[in-house]
C-alpha cells in the first residue's frame, strides 16, 4: 500500500506538498517558518494590547503577529496598492434566478397549512469507559446536535409552513438493526439520520432503498462506506478516517515536520486509522520512520493506583523509536492514547487520536459565525458542541435547506435538490458545503485542536486542487472505488 | 515609492476637487477592542479611542454628533460623542449586538441580535426598547428603506430577507436568498434590495414592490476559486448608478452596474474585505480590510485604489461623518 504511486490524471495537482511561504513575507522558501519567529518577535510589543477574545477574523495569533508586523513594517502599506491590478469579467446575462417560493410567504399566520417533515434518528448507542473521564461521549452525543438543527429549521419552517420532528430508535452497537429499522420506516419515517456502526449500516442499506428512504450516516468514519460499499441513498456528513489523516498530515507538512513514527492499537479501527495516516504520509510527503502495535492486553481504564505505572511504562515504550519530529497516535479504542502526550522517551509532539487532533468540529471553534451555533447548542444542552453533534445537525439543517428551497416535502424532490448542482449547505466552516457527487460524502474542512482550542484547519493554504481544494482532503474522485447504482 | 503613491492619489482624486475634503472616518477594530479616527484629506489615523469588547457594526447619528457602536461581547451599543471622542452612553441592545440600522428621521435603532433569534427596536432618546421582533436563525444583516416605512433583517441559518412594516412591526414578507445573507442595502430610490450571500456567493436583487428576487449577481475572479469569493458589505452610490460589493476573503472590492447587473471591475483592496462607506460627498468609498489591519481609499470615479492606511487590529465596520 505505501509502495503504490499515485496514477491518474490529477497526480501532479494532488500531490503538492509544499505551501508558498504565507503573505508573501520573505521567509526562507524551503522553511518557510525560519523567519517566522523573529517577526513574530518584533511584533509582540504591538500585540500586548487588550484584545477581543474572540474575532470574525480569528486567525492564529502567530499568523496574526505576522501580519502585524507587515502591516507596520511596510511603509505606506502600500503593499495592495502596489500589487493592485484590474480585470472586468462579465457576468454572463440573466442568472438563473432561484426559486423564491412565488408568493413570498405571507409569514406565519395561524391559517396556514403546516407541512410535517418526520425525521428519524437511528443510534447505536452503550456507555462507553475513556481513559480520562473528560473524553467519555455525553449520553446525547450527536442527538444533541440533531435536535438543535430540528429548532433551526422549525424556526424557518415557521415563515414556511413547515414543522421538523426527530424520533430517536437506539439499539446496542453489535445488535441487529434491521427490526428497529423496519420499525421507522413503518411508522412513516422516510429519512433517517443514522450513527452505527458500518456493519450495521450496510444491513439496512438495502432495505432503506427499497423502501425510498435516505440515510445520513453522521456517525461512521470508514473509508469502505464511501468507497467499495458506497451506496446511492447514503449520504456522509462525518468526515472520513482518509479525511481526517489527510487534514492532520497537511498541518504537519506545513510546519515542516516530516519525520514521524506510528503507534497504533490492536483494534480494527485503530488499524484502520494507522492505514489512513500512512496513506496521507504518502500523499503529502511525510515519512513514518518506525511503527509499533500497542496491544490491548485488556487493562481497566480506571485504577486506584492511578497514573505512576503510566509514568513509568510509557517512556520506555517510545524508547526505541527512531530519531522523529512527531509522534503520531492510531488509538480510537481508547486503550492508551490519551498515556502517550507528555510521557514519551524524547521530547515530541503527538498528533493523530491524542494530542493535536482532527475533527470534524471542535467545541471551541468561534471562527465563521461558530459562536452563533456554539452559544445555541450550549443553551440547548448545557454542554459543548462536539464532532458528532455538527455532523447530524448537518444532516438535519441539509433536510430542512432542501425542504425550503423545494417548498415542499416531498422526498424525491427533496433528494433531487441534495444531488444537484444548486445544492450547498453552510455548517459554520468559512464556505459552503457540497457533497461529492461520486460519493456522496459531504466535502468540508478539519479541524485540527488539542484538547482546549483550534490550532488550525486544513486544508492548508499552498495544497492545490483543480476542483475544489477540500478534495485534497479523503479519497479523490480519479481514486474512488465507489460505483453508485 | 510613496511619493509616487501620493502623486497617484492626488491624480485619482481629480485635478478639479483636489485634495478629498475633509471628513473623519471611524473605523471598528474588532481584535484589539478599538476605534480608528481617520482623517479621509491626510488618509492618516488621527486618534485611536479604546472602546468595549469586539466593536462591529458602527453607524452615526445624522448630524454628525454621536457614533453608535455595536460592542459585540458587551452587549451594548456604545454611544461615542464626535467631539470629545468619549463613550457617553450606551443603550441598551440585547444580547451579542452585531450590526445595525439607524431609522432615516434618526431616532429609532433597528438592531440585529444573533443569538436570540431577534430584531430589537431602540428608541435613541428614551434609550428604550420599543419592539422585539422574531425573525429567522442568526439574524445579521440591517437595513432600512429611504422613505422608512420597511426594514429589512437577513438571517443567516434561515437564508431569508425579512421585510417588516416598521409601524406595526410585523413582518409583511419573506424572501429566500442564498446561504448566509449579511448585509442588505436599499437603492436610493427605495424600489431595490440588495442583499449579499456570503457563503451562496452572490448578491441577491429583490424588488420592493412584489418581494420577489428579480436578479441574482455573481462574481467571478481568474485565478481564485469560487469558495473565496464571499460577498459581505454592500453599498450604492446615491444617484444610484453603481454597487460596491465587498468580496471577504477574495480581497477585492466588486464594482456592479446596477442597470445592466454586471460586474464592471474588481478592486483589488486589502484583506479579507468586510464592509464599505462613502464619504459624504460620494467622491471616496472606503473599505475596512480584515486581516491585512487596513482600510482602503477607493476613489468612486475612476475605481482605483487610492492608499491603504493601517489602523487597528481587525477592522470590521465603517462609517464617515463631516469633520
Amino acid at each position: 500500500m505505501r509502495d503504490r504511486t499515485l496514477s491518474g490524471p490529477n497526480t501532479e495537482i494532488r500531490s503538492v506538498a509544499v505551501p508558498a511561504s504565507r503573505h508573501g513575507t520573505k521567509a526562507d522558501a524551503r522553511s518557510p517558518l525560519s523567519g517566522f519567529d523573529k517577526i513574530c518577535g518584533s511584533a509582540k510589543l504591538i500585540t500586548g494590547t487588550l484584545t477581543s477574545r474572540r474575532s470574525d477574523n480569528n486567525r492564529t495569533l502567530a499568523q496574526e503577529r505576522v501580519i502585524l508586523s507587515m502591516t507596520s513594517a511596510v511603509p505606506g502599506t502600500l503593499a495592495a496598492f502596489l500589487c493592485f491590478f484590474s480585470l472586468t469579467v462579465n457576468v454572463p446575462g440573466a442568472l438563473a434566478q432561484e426559486a423564491t417560493g412565488g408568493q413570498p410567504a405571507a409569514t406565519a399566520k395561524p391559517e396556514k397549512k403546516v407541512t410535517e417533515i418526520k425525521i428519524g434518528y437511528l443510534r447505536a448507542y452503550a456507555p462507553q469507559l475513556a481513559l480520562s473521564v473528560l473524553d467519555v461521549p455525553p449520553r446525547d452525543e450527536g442527538v444533541a446536535g440533531g435536535n438543535v438543527a430540528i429548532a433551526d429549521n422549525n424556526t424557518t419552517g415557521s415563515f414556511l409552513g413547515q414543522k421538523f420532528s426527530l424520533d430517536v430508535t437506539e439499539v446496542k452497537p453489535d445488535a441487529d438493526v434491521v427490526a428497529a429499522f423496519q420499525d421507522m420506516i413503518a411508522r412513516g419515517d422516510r429519512y433517517v439520520v443514522a450513527d452505527v456502526s458500518a456493519k450495521q449500516l450496510l444491513s439496512i442499506a438495502d432495505l432503506a432503498r427499497d423502501n425510498g428512504v435516505l440515510i445520513f450516516n453522521a456517525g461512521a468514519t470508514d473509508d469502505s462506506l464511501r468507497e467499495e460499499q458506497c451506496r446511492a441513498n447514503i449520504f456522509h456528513t462525518i468526515p472520513t478516517r482518509s479525511m481526517l489523516a489527510d487534514g492532520l498530515a497537511q498541518y504537519l507538512i506545513w510546519k515542516q515536520w516530516r519525520r514521524w513514527v506510528l503507534i497504533y492499537g490492536s483494534h480494527e479501527r485503530d488499524q484502520l486509522f494507522a492505514e489512513a495516516l500512512r496513506r496521507a504520509a504518502m500523499r503529502f510527503g511525510g515519512e513514518i520512520v518506525g511503527e509499533k502495535l500497542f496491544e490491548d492486553a485488556g487493562t481497566a481504564r480506571r485504577t486506584d493506583s492511578g497514573v505512576v505505572q503510566i509514568q513509568r511504562q510509557m517512556p520506555v515504550f517510545t524508547q526505541d523509536l527512531p530519531e522523529h519530529d512527531v509522534l503520531l497516535v492510531a488509538d480510537e479504542s481508547e486503550v492508551f492514547g490519551t498515556y502517550v502526550p507528555f510521557r514519551t522517551w524524547t521530547p515530541r509532539p503527538v498528533a493523530g487520536t491524542a494530542g493535536l487532533t482532527p475533527s470534524a468540529w471542535h467545541p471551541a471553534s468561534e471562527q465563521w459565525g461558530g459562536t452563533q451555533i456554539q452559544n445555541r447548542f450550549a443553551k440547548a444542552n448545557g454542554r459543548r458542541m462536539m464532532s458528532k453533534d455538527m455532523a447530524a445537525w448537518t444532516a438535519v439543517r441539509i433536510l430542512g435547506e432542501a425542504a425550503t428551497r423545494t417548498q415542499g416535502a416531498d422526498p424525491r424532490k427533496m433528494a433531487d435538490f441534495i444531488r444537484s448542482d444548486d445544492f450547498s449547505i453552510a455548517a459554520f466552516k468559512g464556505q459552503k458545503l457540497t457533497f461529492r457527487k461520486w460519493n456522496q460524502q459531504l466535502r468540508q474542512p478539519i479541524f485540527l485542536g488539542d484538547g482546549r482550542s483550534v490550532v488550525s484547519t486544513s486544508p492548508q493554504e499552498g495544497f492545490l486542487h483543480q476542483v475544489s481544494e477540500l478534495d485534497t482532503l479523503g479519497v479523490d474522485e480519479p481514486e474512488t472505488k465507489c460505483v453508485l447504482e | 515609492m510613496q511619493r509616487r503613491a501620493w502623486a497617484l492619489a492626488i491624480l485619482a482624486t481629480g485635478f478639479m476637487a483636489g485634495p478629498a475634503s475633509a471628513y473623519m472616518a471611524y473605523v471598528s477594530n474588532e481584535k484589539d477592542n478599538t476605534m480608528s479616527v481617520v482623517d479621509t484629506a491626510t488618509m492618516q489615523v488621527v486618534k485611536t479611542v479604546n472602546v468595549g469588547q469586539r466593536p462591529r457594526g458602527i453607524t452615526i447619528s445624522h448630524d454628525g454628533k454621536h457614533i453608535y457602536l455595536c460592542a459585540s461581547d458587551d452587549d451594548s451599543i456604545e454611544v461615542i460623542d464626535t467631539a470629545s471622542l468619549e463613550i457617553v452612553d450606551t443603550l441598551p441592545s440585547g444580547p451579542d449586538p452585531e450590526l445595525f440600522v439607524l431609522s432615516p428621521d434618526g431616532k429609532t435603532l433597528y438592531v440585529a441580535n444573533e443569538d436570540d433569534n431577534l430584531v430589537t427596536v431602540i428608541d435613541i432618546e428614551d434609550k428604550k426598547v420599543l419592539a422585539e421582533i422574531p425573525v429567522g436563525v442568526e439574524p445579521e444583516g440591517m437595513g432600512v428603506s429611504p422613505d422608512g416605512k420597511t426594514m429589512v433583517n437577513t438571517s443567516e441559518t434561515t437564508n431569508m430577507a425579512h421585510f417588516i412594516d416598521t409601524t406595526t412591526h410585523e413582518i409583511t414578507d419573506n424572501v429566500l436568498v442564498d446561504a448566509r445573507p449579511r448585509f442588505i442595502e436599499f437603492t436610493p430610490d427605495g424600489k431595490q434590495a440588495w442583499v449579499s450571500a456570503e457563503i451562496g456567493g452572490t448578491v441577491s436583487v429583490i424588488d420592493n414592490q412584489t418581494r420577489e428576487v428579480v436578479h441574482k449577481i455573481t462574481f467571478e475572479v481568474a485565478g481564485l476559486r469560487a469558495e473565496s469569493i464571499q460577498p459581505v458589505g454592500v453599498r450604492i452610490t446615491a444617484d444610484g448608478k453603481k454597487a460596491y460589493v465587498a468580496l471577504g476573503p477574495a480581497n477585492r472590492v466588486a464594482v456592479v452596474n446596477t442597470q445592466t447587473y454586471e460586474v464592471e471591475k474588481y478592486v483589488l483592496v486589502g484583506q479579507r474585505v468586510w464592509q464599505l462607506a462613502f464619504t459624504p460627498d460620494q467622491k471616496t468609498i472606503i473599505s475596512t480590510n480584515g486581516v491585512s489591519n487596513d482600510i482602503t481609499f477607493i476613489d468612486v470615479e475612476t475605481d482605483e485604489p487610492v492608499q491603504s492606511v493601517t489602523v487597528g487590529a481587525l477592522p470590521w465596520g465603517v462609517v464617515v461623518s463631516p469633520k
